[in-house]
């Protein structure tokens, strides 16, 4: 093989669950982003606690990445334990390199069988030798390989234990010194362009963070938390965060409860939120339905796994669409709103609490495993100024009604404290003084009130990304818009003109905007992360779509590479 | 320097709202109801610095007929929708309200937690030993042999014990009281309301309608011969030994409530700075 330079490189670390993959490949992007690379790292692990397996995929670049590539170059395995249960999530090819330790015994089948080369490097002698551990030999080899030098892995290295023993550091130098001085035996020659001059800040950071910050940064002071699998990282980082801008945090017992805790918090004036994934999403359904009867504005952060029940928890799918859509009972207009990237976990979020507040309609966020629990390096998402709060009645007249039936439908709510504005929200239907009442005319003009709401918002220019001129369409949302994206530009390149609409507002619907987005438009390629298709028959009960449509559907947790909608891409578009 | 004791500044009716209730004529619960005002007038609590909670149920119509601010929300999670609310808004008083159905058995989880977390909140449960809102099934707290449609010849279960659970779970404030003595519920509530941390008052309050046999309470309830006692154990030992009558202040405990400091010590661009690459 000849030297070589790439804008791209893709790296796998693997190891049991414990062998410090996760580690190392954090690092790695570290040292990535110290360099002035863009990058991302998806994880991939087993559901033991310790001692399953793991992955860190890793994709570094002189660009932005969304997505991963279509296979990787590199794949270091500290050992083999287990490494078949997700031999399907790592592609390689025949220019790939497998590294492994000639003592972590023979190559198992389900790796071999991929045809890339082998090469041997013994991680953990090396390691024993540095009095280290072998995953920093496999981070100091790594680097070595694609061309990031000792200096920023050492700073990072410094940094991230700087609390630590010394002679721990003095250790993981060492192996990372003996990883650096094995990668030429490797025989890679393929090392990493130079990425261009940083203009402007750069930000590592995971869509579950990018969210928190997104949350804050909306105005969320109030936030109930149930652990669940993929959203914990979100409420972790939040609790901290919250208390340093003098908001609260409180564990709830219970998704039941941390809704609505949520729900009270809000009624208090208090911008209020909480994160889980589908299990607590379906646990929080009847009180969700509780906000948007009582209009009382909160918001709902589901971080997506594979489902039904307790399903892959951690691993990615775009399956509770359906849920988050149609699952609640009654007519239950209401806000969702998904992120397209993990940068956009922020500014998704950030909008979901004011759309939530300008509207006093609850909103869900639906972000997914492959953002929430990626780590990107990014470029600082830009401040988006989104006018306007909580329409809140200071000073209430005589006879105020809480819930007046107004043009917009938003009607002006009294915080508790406020003197004459006593009222009691309720989830029973109600007349705009908020008395309970079962009269057909008080229910019709709550429930047009309450769709009026938010139907008649005027949500500009973020209810969706569209990118590019074409007389074909990929249709998509979530996190399967970045490798859409690098299709629809592979396609481009080989002649064929598509344009990415990415939702970024799932409900409500917006048929006159996507109808504007589909001009001239002659056929449609969607592509979503779900068995049983769940975003075609949503797009086909809202939307009038161009008469030719394809579909790209298919489960989680292997997540699609760009290679797989860009064959289909031009297949089909020839076809 | 003004000296004289100012006249007291509400009474019971400035907390009263002018929706009809739906409960029965002779219904336990509007007793509570006026215990409620009264508590609220002795207290000498603005209206709009109190928020009633409750979750499904006859009493847990209740927010609805004062006039002070309330949520009626749903089945079973009044306790964690008035926990959100105070934590979110400490320096107002919030009473959650409800029936035995909603509080131990669909919201008994939360019952459990409120009384181990305890946050500053007091929680009036009008027990009346029966489902009323959905005509006459046996709660948690329903006799063994009581007969009805849904379980003939009774559910064979013995009743939930919820004074002992409470304190077993670390609520602050243990009281019982009964709805036929509207004066002493009142007292009860604003003894609950004024003692830090979760209060737990249980009022018994006859179902007139399902349960018709409840009137005979008025004849077996007397006050506790004993004072409150600080002692946890003490007091569960004296509700598991006693005739299930004794009405007055049962327990007071000293542990702090929870509340969260809530104190800005970073600005936004501080949390950033942590992701900067």
């Amino acid at each position: 093989m000849t030297a070589s330079s790439r804008t791209s490189i893709s790296v796998v670390l693997t190891g049991s669950g414990g062998a410090g993959v996760m580690t190392a490949g954090n690092m790695l992007l570290d040292a990535a982003a110290k360099a002035g690379y863009y990058g991302l790292m998806t994880r991939s692990s087993g559901p033991q606690i310790r001692g399953g397996e793991a992955a860190a995929l890793l994709r570094i670049a002189t660009q932005p990445v969304d997505s991963h590539d279509d296979r990787f170059d590199i794949m270091v395995a500290v050992d083999w334990e287990n490494v078949q249960r997700f031999a399907e999530e790592i592609p390689l090819g025949r220019d790939s390199v497998i590294v492994a330790d000639p003592a972590s015994g023979e190559m198992p089948q389900a790796i071999a069988a991929k045809g890339a080369r082998a090469a041997a490097v013994a991680l953990k002698d090396l390691a024993k030798k540095a009095a280290g551990r072998p995953n920093m030999v496999a981070l100091g080899l790594v680097a070595g390989l694609i061309g990031l030098s000792e200096a920023i892995l050492i700073e990072v290295i410094a940094k991230s234990l700087k609390k630590g023993d010394p002679k721990t550091l003095a250790a993981s130098e060492a192996a990372i010194r003996a990883g650096l001085a094995a990668a030429p035996s490797v025989g890679w020659t393929a090392t990493l362009a130079q990425p261009p001059a940083k203009s402007g800040t750069r930000w590592t950071v995971s869509g579950n963070h990018a969210a928190g910050l997104g949350a804050i940064k909306g105005g969320i002071r109030f936030v109930a938390a149930y652990p669940i699998t993929p959203a914990s990282e979100m409420l972790e980082w939040m609790a901290p965060a919250l208390r340093k801008v003098g908001g609260t945090l409180v564990q709830a017992e219970d998704e039941l409860a941390s809704i609505n805790m949520a729900i009270g918090g809000s009624y208090g004036g208090v911008p209020s939120l909480t994160a889980t994934s589908g299990p607590g999403l379906a646990l929080m359904s009847e009180a969700f339905g509780l906000a948007i009867a009582s209009e009382t504005p909160i918001v709902v952060v589901n971080v997506m796994r594979g489902g039904p029940s307790t399903g892959i928890p951690t691993k990615s799918e775009q399956t509770d669409l359906n849920m988050a859509v149609y699952g609640l009972h009654g007519d239950a207009p209401h806000l969702v709103v998904a992120p397209l990237s993990v940068a956009d976990c922020q500014f998704a979020t950030q909008w979901a609490v004011q759309l939530a507040e300008r509207t006093q309609t609850p909103a869900i966020v639906l972000s997914d495993q492959n953002l929430g629990q990626a780590r990107a390096i990014v470029d600082r998402p830009a401040d988006v100024a989104l006018a306007g709060g909580r329409l809140v009645e200071q000073a209430p007249e005589p006879g105020y009604a809480r819930y007046a039936v107004t043009p917009s439908g938003v009607s002006p709510m009294t915080l508790p404290g406020t003197r004459g504005g006593q009222y009691t929200a309720d989830g029973l239907e109600h007349n705009p003084r908020g008395t309970p009442s079962s009269q057909a005319k008080d229910h019709s003009a709550q429930l047009d009130k309450r769709a009026r709401k938010i139907e008649g918002f005027d949500y500009g220019e973020h209810w969706a990304q569209i990118e590019g001129e074409g007389d074909i369409a990929v249709i998509t949302w979530g996190s399967t818009t970045a490798p859409v994206r690098e299709a629809v530009a592979r396609a481009r390149a080989d002649g064929i003109k598509a344009r990415l609409v990415a939702l970024r507002l799932i409900a409500p619907v917006q048929p006159a905007r996507l109808a504007a987005a589909l001009e001239g438009i002659g056929r449609a390629l969607i592509v979503e992360q779900s068995h049983g298709a769940q975003f075609h028959k949503f797009l086909r009960a809202h939307y009038d779509l161009p008469g030719k449509i394809d579909v790209l559907a298919r489960p989680g947790p292997i997540l699609f590479k760009p290679d797989d909608i860009h064959r289909h891409l031009m297949t089909w578009s020839r076809a | 320097m003004n000296t004289v004791a100012p006249a007291a500044a509400y009474a019971a009716r400035d907390y009263k709202s002018d929706v009809k209730p739906v409960w029965c004529p002779g219904c336990g619960d509007y007793s509570v109801l006026s215990a409620f005002t009264k508590a609220f007038a002795d207290l000498g609590l603005a209206p709009e610095k109190i928020a009633v909670v409750s979750g499904i149920g006859c009493s847990s119509r209740i927010p609805a007929y004062t006039n002070t601010y309330g949520f009626h929300g749903v089945h079973g999670r009044a306790l964690a929708l008035a926990t959100g609310l105070k934590v979110a808004r400490p320096e107002l008083t919030v009473v959650v309200a409800g029936g035995d159905g909603d509080g131990f058995s669909i919201g008994g989880n939360h019952f459990l937690h409120a009384c181990r977390r305890n946050v500053d909140l007091t929680y009036v449960v009008m027990d009346n030993r029966v489902y009323g809102m959905t005509k006459g099934q046996p709660s948690p707290t329903t006799e063994p042999n009581w007969d009805s449609a849904l379980s003939p010849g009774g559910t064979g279960l013995r009743p939930f014990n919820p004074l002992v659970i409470a304190l077993a779970s670390g609520a602050n404030f243990v009281a019982r009281g009964f709805s036929g003595d509207p004066n002493g519920c009142a007292q009860l509530i604003v003894e609950a309301v004024r003692h830090p941390g979760f209060s737990f008052v249980e009022i018994m309050s006859p179902c007139v309608t399902f349960r018709p046999d409840q009137r005979g309470w008025k004849d077996a309830v007397h006050p506790a011969p004993v004072a409150a006692t600080g002692d946890a154990a003490k007091a569960a030992r004296r509700l598991m030994t006693d005739d299930g009558f004794n009405l007055g202040v049962l327990y007071k405990g000293d542990r702090a409530p929870y509340q969260p400091e809530i104190k800005a010590s970073a600005s936004i661009a501080d949390l950033e700075r942590a992701f900067v690459s």
